[in-house]
């Protein structure tokens, strides 16, 4: 482990919804993120990602969830904040940005009233400098004309100028951990690409953590430094960028990566995976990818691999970590 | 030479937008202005652009599922749903439709098979019949019959939903079927399993595919042609491997790059085009694309560029591309680049 502390922390992490409809969504997560790192967590729907970060943000309802682990970011523990620390924790310590910032901004107040009350629930200045940092903002996330924008409803903006006032919103208070989630998804590819540009660039010049989750690998490798798959409610595997792409060696990230099309597919029919994802409502006992897998054995159907660090590599400050009884070499 | 099976000339399609109440003027989306292109017997053409260029309402215009504006849809070469011509129930037989939705495509009370089976007893096939032609579809589609029949929708994964769907088309014998969007929500495993399902079942019916998507991987896996669209109009239109190696429109080549790139170590360094797309109410005159195109002269803000060929079936309507259409000689006028990011 390196001496310096990671600004997050996820230790042992588990959640279980338990309203109307019941599911493990998470099961035994860790993971650690240093200032100014790019995680990618990456996985197809169900597979845990998107919760991930709601804990991050303590934003399940409590009377329907059981969680229990550790979450530390910057030093404090989040899933003991009281409801007032939660609240100043919230969107100035770490921030949020949403697939559907249609759906993330009130359509009855202004871009600039929402960014401005943002400003002023967490620091304390006076309006006139909320209202000119608010601008500054927005010409940070290029839109154009901020100082019109400013005052438009979020009706009034298209899906990609929406998503980069959402960025404004999400970075106004100099947050120490952004969250994205699934933040390109609903763009067209000419938007995504831009919106992918502009956060990678904010992030290097406010020197942020980010958690960026996905689906789509090609995303992940534009904007991430590591990439942790999920499946299951678990990690599967975690690396640097270049080892999940180049040599992956959980069969679940390979059969990912095999059944991501691209041009030298053409005219042979695609890997599969079989089978379809996991219920999280009646996991199996052994690893979740288990009836899916080529490779697996008895072992797999009844024990579950826990991720561990690859001791080749145990210099680094983020080590490679796999769960699979039968890696691939 | 290969018989062209379905042919759409000069398609259109506006819609009213309520206007403001005080207003008079009658505004209208532009979704379909004026496209004509062919589809080949057998081949599967792709159909790209980004949401809101027209590409699902082409689609909704060849089956029928509203009326066009103007425009004629002509099949195997008889006029669909004119005096004389094919008639609009028979052509539905002959033409079906995959959707994106795969839940909200079935009919929540109806059992699979009684969905598979729903079509074809409409058009007087007898109840047996229709029962058993829907066990062998799905077992075409890769669902086990004795398992799947007697199950309602909900009971079925978003990948199996989709294999209904697929089988509900295929139960007339149909010759040509639309995919609109038919593997954009499905996870990138699933999704894979169901384009090597159609890969199959072209093959084993003899099928025509118009395969609607956003997602340029899939649509040069899948297709032999590629028609890309940019808001209501054909920007270009050519067999795939031509069009995604020499890319002739600027709209297209944007397009192509923009895709992210898998190398870690290659990133993308600069977007290929800023902005979103213009709203299609108002569509910038001339060349639709001239107002974010780096290449844009002045006669691309005043002359509608036409679909003419650079290569024998590949076409393309860029005025540079096309000596006559004076874009050498014309003026580079930044102006309207940047008048078109404030809209």
């Amino acid at each position: 482990m390196s001496a310096i502390k990671p600004l997050v922390s996820v230790e042992h992490l588990s959640l279980a919804f338990t309203g109307n409809r019941k599911a493990q969504a998470l099961t035994d997560v860790s993971f650690h993120l240093h200032a100014g790192e790019v995680l990618g967590l990456l996985g197809e729907s169900g597979s845990g990602k998107s919760v991930t970060l709601r804990t991050l943000l303590r934003l399940h309802s409590e009377r329907t969830t059981q969680i229990s682990g550790l979450i530390t970011v910057d030093g404090l523990d989040v899933l003991a904040l009281n409801s007032r620390a939660l609240q100043a924790y919230r969107g100035a310590t770490t921030s949020m940005i949403f697939q559907e910032p249609g759906l993330a901004f009130d359509p009855v107040y202004t871009i600039g009233q929402q960014i401005v009350e943002v400003i002023l629930a967490h620091e304390a200045v006076n309006h006139s400098v909320a209202r000119h940092r608010a601008l500054e903002m927005l010409d940070r996330v290029q839109i154009p004309q901020a100082r019109r924008r400013f005052d438009a409803y979020p009706h009034e903006l298209s899906g990609g100028m929406r998503q980069r006032a959402m960025i404004a919103l999400a970075l106004a208070c100099k947050p120490k951990l952004l969250l994205a989630d699934e933040p390109t998804t609903a763009l067209d590819a000419t938007v995504q690409i831009q919106i992918l540009l502009l956060l990678r660039e904010l992030q290097k010049e406010t020197g942020m953590a980010v958690i960026f989750v996905t689906h789509d690998i090609g995303a992940a490798v534009e904007i991430a430094d590591r990439i942790a798959v999920m499946y299951g409610g678990r990690i599967a595997e975690e690396n640097a960028v270049a080892g999940i792409v180049q040599h992956p060696s959980h069969p679940y990230t390979a059969g990912l990566l095999g059944a991501t099309v691209d041009s030298s597919h053409r005219g042979k029919p695609l890997i599969s995976i079989p089978g379809s994802p996991p219920n999280l409502a009646n996991l199996p006992p052994g690893c979740p990818f288990a009836p899916r897998c080529t490779s697996a054995s008895d072992q797999c159907r009844t024990e579950c691999p826990s991720v561990v660090e690859s001791p080749a590599h145990a210099d680094l400050a983020s080590p490679p970590r796999l769960a699979c009884w039968h890696p691939i070499r | 030479m290969t018989p062209i099976i379905l042919q759409v000339r000069n398609l259109k399609k506006y819609f009213p937008v309520r206007a403001n109440l005080f207003s008079r003027e009658q505004k209208f989306v532009h979704a379909v202005d004026d496209i004509s292109f062919n589809v080949t017997k057998g081949r599967t053409l792709g159909i790209v652009g980004e949401s809101g260029c027209g590409k699902s309402t082409t689609a909704r215009l060849i089956a029928n599922l509203m009326p066009a504006d103007s425009g004629a849809i002509i099949f195997n070469g008889e006029g669909v749903g004119e005096i004389g011509g094919l008639e609009l129930k028979s052509f539905r037989k002959k033409l079906q439709m995959v959707f994106q939705d795969s839940f909200a495509s079935l009919n929540p009370r109806l059992t699979i098979s009684e969905t598979i089976s729903y079509g074809p007893m409409v058009h007087d096939t007898s109840k047996e019949d229709a029962h058993l032609q829907a066990h062998d579809l799905l077992a075409k589609v890769g669902l086990d019959p004795d398992l799947f029949a007697s199950r309602y929708p909900h009971e079925l994964s978003g990948g199996q939903r989709q294999r209904v769907n697929i089988a509900r088309a295929l139960a007339f014998n149909p010759e040509v079927v639309i995919l609109d969007e038919a593997v954009a929500a499905l996870d990138k495993s699933v999704q894979a399993q169901v384009l090597n399902l159609l890969q199959d079942l072209k093959a084993e019916f003899e099928l025509t595919y118009l395969f609607i998507s956003h997602d340029l991987h899939v649509v040069h896996y899948i297709s032999d042609d590629v028609m890309v669209m940019y808001l209501g109009q054909i920007v270009e239109m050519g067999p795939v491997e031509q069009v995604y190696s020499e890319a002739a429109h600027p709209y297209t080549r944007a397009l192509l790059s923009a895709i992210p790139s898998m190398d870690p170590a290659h990133r993308t360094q600069k977007s290929p085009i800023t902005g979103d797309p213009p709203n299609p109410i108002h569509p910038p005159s001339g060349c639709r694309f001239h107002d974010r195109c780096e290449h844009a002269r002045a006669i691309c803000a005043s002359l509608v560029p036409a679909l003419m060929p650079v290569q024998s079936s590949h076409v393309v309507a860029c005025h540079m591309n096309h000596p006559s259409s004076g874009y050498e000689t014309s003026g580079s006028d930044v102006q309207y680049a940047s008048a078109g990011a404030t809209r």
